[in-house]
């Protein structure tokens, strides 16, 4: 047995800016008149993305004499979703998610997302907001430059000189080859996305947001996950991502309302799943109810908090921003 | 060989690597939010010293290499081969030029060293940290100098070549830091 670890992770310090950063959070968010909420963190639906592995657990007592399986949200997405369609107006959530398999410097398998909602927003106007707010915690604490916005395509070009769009397999892996980066044994001849989310953490992230925000837009459709589909060649997903310093700090979506087209994105990854060999996941009929009966247009953004406080902390691990990481859990 | 998965490595672990066995160095989980997730690793080859990047999909799984550290008492060199024995089992083992390395010459008969063996055959020699040797050649130093300052060159009885104070003498006996080749002190017969 290892000697007990009782001490916190993180110094008293950057418990203090922790604390200070989520009161300006919700300082933020008051005065835009955004409301604050709080969903189940347990659901007997899960998300159906292969790559977000859920923890499973088992509910036993009034209503279920044999036991029932709840699953630990991986973000508060769903349930939100379902307010928005219920007539809540903006919300915000901070929550307290759950991710089997990831730890690491930058993950820590439960994690704080600040995840919000604005009706009537599109990508590119949410993320005026995110970077008015990421901009307003870092001051005085991270030196940044003017933001940049480049779309999915015109990160690949720059970066790899190649359209992520078009390319096939044999075009990424040459060009990962090319570059240095190693290609790891088995990776899918019949997909493309594994190879560019290689280049992508391998070669382009590193190089990314060095000083200043960057936000990403406008990934391919098989990364779309609940964002709409917006015009194009081929049509892209309305989605978008933050990078400060090389660190990928938040997701957004102009947000798919279309129960029919969710229904679809969820079944085709349980099939993913199927094939890979991995559990299928229950499909959340409360939310596709939720979306036939009425999502308002808008847009939402979950955003790393831990990986903000390293940020603004000037630390390189979340288990430095972390009362008590994983290790100490 | 067991087989690892990538949520057992660790530095230290040692692995297979296209017929090579290397050592991880650094073990780094990269994933997008959304996307695959990696084990990115730094590995040495425990052949070559050399260290080089590796990626590995998260759960995919490494040959183990059968690689252990032993003690062994160094015999004799014939010249192409040196010689080793297990003490416990007086079983003998040979290495190689390519895995004596630079120890060649600190080894001293029946000195113990740590032998790296790799299927049971040594894949690299570390002579003891520190060894004891008689010096068989070095200039006449400076008579009445005993500040150490300046120092000369001095050939020991296994050839090596460590730089001296001037008041050691042929003939003497001097304790000697394997990792840095430095001189450390005299030691009375």
């Amino acid at each position: 047995m290892e000697r007990p670890t009782w001490r916190p992770g993180a110094d008293l310090a950057t418990l203090r800016l922790r604390a200070g950063l989520l009161t300006r959070v919700r300082a933020f968010f008051a005065a835009r008149g955004v409301l604050e909420v709080e969903t189940p963190m347990l659901s007997v639906a899960a998300v159906t993305e292969p790559n977000l592995a859920s923890f499973g657990t088992v509910y036993s007592g009034p209503g279920s004499r044999h036991g029932r399986t709840l699953y630990l949200h991986t973000s508060p997405e769903f349930p939100m979703k379902r307010l928005l369609a219920a007539g809540s107006g903006c919300i915000y959530q901070i929550a307290r998610v759950f991710r089997d398999g990831e730890a690491g410097r930058r993950h820590n398998p439960e994690f704080t997302l600040l995840e919000w909602y604005r009706v009537g927003f599109d990508h590119h106007r949410l993320m005026d907001e995110v970077t008015e707010l990421v901009t307003a915690l870092l001051a005085g604490r991270l030196p940044l430059a003017q933001p940049e916005r480049l779309s999915y395509r015109e990160l690949f070009q720059r970066h790899l000189d190649l359209n992520p769009h078009r390319a096939s397999v044999a075009e990424l892996a040459a060009r990962a080859e090319t570059q240095g980066v190693s290609i790891p044994p088995g990776m899918p001849t019949d997909r493309t996305d594994p190879w560019l989310d290689l280049l992508l953490t391998h070669y382009i992230e590193p190089r990314l947001g060095a000083g200043r925000l960057t936000f990403v837009y406008d990934y391919p459709a098989s990364q779309a996950a609940l964002a709409r589909l917006g015009p194009g060649d081929p049509p892209v997903g309305e989605r978008f991502e933050l990078y400060v310093n090389g660190v990928e700090l938040a997701n957004g979506f102009h947000e798919l309302g279309n129960a029919a087209e969710q229904r679809r994105r969820f079944e085709a990854e349980n099939a993913t799943r199927r094939g890979l060999g991995w559990p299928l996941m229950p499909v959340d009929e409360n939310l596709l109810a939720a979306l036939a009966a009425g999502l308002p247009d808008c847009a939402g953004v979950a955003l790393g908090f831990d990986r903000l406080v390293m940020l603004a902390a000037g630390k390189t691990t979340l288990a430095e921003v972390l009362a008590f990481p994983f290790e100490r859990a | 060989m067991a087989t690892y998965s990538t949520n057992e490595f660790k530095s230290g672990l040692k692995i297979m690597l296209d017929g090579d066995p290397y050592a991880i160095v650094e073990n780094e989980f990269v994933k997008p939010g959304k996307g695959q997730a990696f084990n990115r690793v730094k590995v040495r080859n425990l052949k070559t010293g050399r260290v080089i990047e590796r990626t590995f999909k998260s759960g995919d799984t490494a040959e183990g290499a059968d690689v252990v550290d032993v003690e062994l008492q160094y015999l004799y060199s014939d010249g192409e081969y040196w010689h080793f024995m297990d003490q416990q089992s007086y079983e003998q083992l040979t290495a190689d030029a390519a895995a004596v390395g630079d120890a060649a010459k600190w080894l001293k008969e029946e000195a113990i060293c740590q032998v790296t063996l790799w299927n049971g055959v040594p894949l690299n020699v570390a002579a003891p940290n520190f060894v004891i040797m008689t010096i068989v050649e070095t200039d006449p130093g400076l008579r009445g100098d005993t500040s150490g300052g300046g120092g000369k060159p001095a050939t020991l009885e296994t050839g090596a070549v460590v730089r001296v104070p001037l008041f050691v003498q042929s003939g003497e006996v001097i304790k000697v830091d394997t990792r840095t080749g430095e001189y450390v002190s005299r030691v009375k017969e």
